[in-house]
């Protein structure tokens, strides 16, 4: 048992660390949310250029072969950066549903140019308001025409290719890959809470597309999927929540009131305590979450979903609780506090809601238990 | 990282698994005896088959194992059930310090028959006018020839009814700032002048005590560390109390909660159905899973050598509350009957009460969670102090509100 990253590893922290400090800083975010494009396609070419987009794909399909315990970390280092970069929605989730679920043909096609970042590829799941569910989904393929609405797709202004859910039965759905630049997809662009990361409506009017894979998939499989995106997504909330305590340590420290720095107040103290209690239970969890999903553990489904709740928990309240130590500054669009308060909620909302990974949890404890007895 | 057993640890599982599948207490060991008594026991038949503080060098009954193996060893260990909790401050907190700030006489003395379990310590530090403020204690050593004469009050002294020795933090020099006046000793606990008066708890249990000393003699060679650098010790045992007392430990739990949610019925569906039971369990889960986890990164932690530092403050922060809240959430689900209480653990009612009960006094026992809160906000995040209106000034000359 060992239960740190290696030294390597660390080191590969440390690069990306030093990397976005220069390619994304603060200025480059506040550019794209005061800008009108959804995310900030200069820092994606550098990010393809380090190859992190092709970490976890196998060097067969031109990527590094790396594991998820590296992707973790680049995950890690995005969420602090608060990167405006479709990342999660091409690199978590449909590069990872091209490899569990496509067939050799695709993963040939795909794959390499997902790995150079020159391809940018999206997941569309939801149609509408509330739960997305076997049983629920209206989009159709037949015949390789794809029609239905989805709405929200995360990044789905920017995104090349789509991995599209359709319906299929209550237990099983269907997969498939379609190209967006084609005159049977429209894409209206939506508003968010957050901006610098575009969102889309996108409508497929018989539009072309091929089934991912050979047939259809599972509802358990398709969880899997989310399991694996939901393990990686907690290392950036967790990134996330990390800087913005680091942000509210650092103003609580210069900033003073009845003469002494605020940070001196226990009100302060505790509060910003509490936030390092949650981060670090978060920590924790994502440490076994990243072991489950990079060792394929039969425990993935629980240490998923505690890592993903650990996570949304943490990065809410540390982004809330920066603003609230900054006081009205914190309230101010000059300063940075927003950037957090509104990326938490956010990626808290994509994969599936706080209550829905509880739900997902419990589930797998009581699976847990059956297997148990 | 791997959170599975190399080949190693596998084998040097096997071979816990099967001693202790081997040399487990029977009813029959443990018929009529005190929960103290089969404590006694289980500590020496592990010690007499090298189980017992493993960690701890041969030459003091331990194996000289790695922290890793303590965490399968414990993991082992937890699946019987065998009381540990008297041995907990000895072993956990008393003799790392022993280790560290004793004599070699006095290591050889004491750390077998702590290891064996023949003797029982306890930790003297809090008194009625120090608790949180622990460096404001007035317990007085005077050097007399090569002894020591203690007089003074100690007050939440758990187990110091049972303990055959003590380690006690006593003020030796009142003219100079209050962390610079301290010296630490070990103490005899049955010496002429010692006088324990159990307290009774809000649980109707004594675990904890008040001890007088009246001119209690303590060889010099008890001492532990310098005259003066009683603070130094006691930090060593409180460092190694986060380690001691973290997140562990039995009461009402996610199992407990899930048995519960499955038996009982909201709305005539089974509990565990209803989504805010289910989002209560997962939040419960977080943490307890958290703190399992958090434990095991703090073992590689000292692994690689470094010390227990102030962020696993957060075991008992968070598990002490947790097993409140859990307690509490329970007996919800139990509606009325959750009220009743009962001495059977296997019953549905049982340990929820029981942990709601005493789940106060691990919030306050070993540092409140306003102390832990403290320690993370200034030791881990580097926060100001707030301003001490006793800071630098002699001891007697702090202001007292008397």
């Amino acid at each position: 048992m060992n239960f740190e990253f290696s030294e390597e590893q660390l080191m590969l922290r440390e690069q990306a660390r030093g990397f976005l400090a220069q390619q994304c800083p603060p200025a480059k975010v506040r550019a794209v949310l005061d800008g009108d494009q959804g995310h900030d396609a200069d820092l994606w070419a550098r990010v393809g250029e380090m190859g992190w987009t092709a970490t976890a794909i196998p060097e067969a399909y031109g990527g590094l072969g790396l594991g998820y315990y590296e992707l973790a970390i680049i995950a890690e280092e995005l969420g602090r950066a608060v990167a405006p970069i479709p990342f999660s929605s091409s690199v978590y989730l449909a590069t990872e549903a091209l490899m569990a679920f496509g067939n050799e043909t695709q993963k040939a096609r795909w794959l390499p140019v997902l790995a150079s970042g020159e391809c940018i590829a999206t997941f569309a799941h939801a149609e509408g308001p509330g739960q997305t569910t076997a049983s629920s989904l209206a989009t159709t393929l037949s015949d390789n025409t794809l029609s239905g609405s989805k709405k929200p797709v995360v990044d789905g202004e920017c995104a090349h290719i789509a991995v599209v859910t359709c319906q299929s039965s209550s237990e099983t759905i269907q997969l498939c890959l379609v190209e967006l630049d084609q005159d049977s997809v429209s894409r209206q662009p939506l508003q968010t809470l957050d901006f610098s990361r575009g969102h889309a409506a996108i409508d497929f009017t018989n539009a072309a597309a091929q089934k991912l894979g050979d047939g259809a998939v599972s509802w358990r499989d398709f969880e899997a999927l989310l399991d694996r995106a939901a393990v990686l997504m907690a290392w950036e909330q967790l990134g996330l929540a990390d800087k913005a305590l680091e942000q509210a340590c650092d103003y609580a420290k210069q900033r003073y009131a009845f003469g002494r720095p605020i940070g001196s107040f226990q009100a302060i103290k505790h509060k910003l305590a509490g936030m390092y209690v949650k981060n670090a239970i978060a920590r924790s969890n994502a440490y076994y979450g990243a072991w489950a999903l990079a060792s394929g553990s039969e425990s993935l489904p629980l240490a998923a979903a505690t890592a993903r709740v650990a996570s949304i928990q943490a990065s809410l309240h540390a982004a809330q609780e920066n603003i609230q130590t900054h006081g009205g500054m914190g309230f101010t669009w000059e300063f940075d506090c927003q950037f957090y308060y509104r990326r938490a909620k956010l990626l808290s909302l994509a994969l599936g809601s706080e209550r829905h990974w509880q739900d997902r949890l419990v589930t797998a404890l009581e699976q847990q238990t059956a297997t148990a007895a | 990282m791997d959170f599975n057993d190399t080949p190693e640890e596998a084998a040097f599982r096997t071979e816990a698994a099967r001693w202790l599948a081997d040399n487990q207490l029977t009813a029959q060991d443990t018929e009529g005896l005190s929960r103290l008594a089969i404590a006694k026991l289980w500590q020496k038949r592990k010690y007499d088959g090298g189980w017992a503080c493993i960690g701890w060098d041969e030459q003091y009954g331990g194996r000289g194992a790695t922290p890793i193996q303590r965490v399968i060893w414990g993991q082992e260990e937890e699946k019987y059930n065998v009381p540990s909790r008297f041995f907990v401050i000895g072993q956990g907190m008393i003799a790392p310090t022993i280790m560290a700030w004793s004599s070699p006489e006095c290591c050889d003395r004491f750390l077998p028959k702590l290891a064996s379990g023949e003797e029982i310590w306890c930790q003297l530090f809090s008194e009625p006018a120090s608790g949180s403020d622990l460096a404001a204690l007035r317990t007085k050593a005077e050097p007399e020839g090569d002894e020591w004469v203690i007089n003074g009050q100690k007050i939440w002294t758990s187990g110091a009814h049972y303990s055959d020795y003590g380690m006690i933090v006593t003020r030796t020099d009142p003219t100079v700032a209050k962390h610079k006046g301290l010296t630490a000793f070990l103490v005899d606990m049955k010496a002429p002048g010692v006088e324990t008066r159990p307290i009774k708890q809000l649980t109707g249990d004594s675990d904890f005590n008040e001890v007088y000393f009246t001119d209690v003699r303590v060889p010099d060679g008890f001492r532990l560390g310098d005259v003066g650098q009683g603070w130094q010790v006691a930090l060593t045992t409180l460092m190694n109390e986060r380690l001691a007392i973290g997140g562990g430990g039995s009461g009402a739990d996610v199992p407990l909660a899930m048995k519960i949610a499955r038996e009982v019925t909201i709305n005539d569906q089974p509990a565990i159905k209803d989504s805010a039971v289910r989002a209560k369990i997962a939040n419960f889960h977080v943490l307890e899973a958290g703190l399992k986890y958090n434990g095991y990164r703090a073992l590689s932690a000292l692994s690689r050598g470094d010390l227990p530092g102030p962020e696993n403050s957060i075991g008992k922060l968070v598990g002490a509350p947790k097993l409140q809240d859990i307690a509490s959430f329970c007996m919800d689900l139990l509606e009325e009957h959750g009220a009743l209480w009962s001495d059977d653990f296997e019953s549905l009612t049982g340990m929820a009460q029981r942990s709601y009960m005493g789940a106060p006094g691990l919030r306050i026992a070993g540092g409140t969670d306003e102390i832990m809160t403290n320690i993370i906000a200034e030791r881990v995040l580097g926060l100001p102090q707030d301003p001490r209106a006793d800071k630098g000034i002699p001891f007697n000359e702090v202001p007292t509100g008397n």
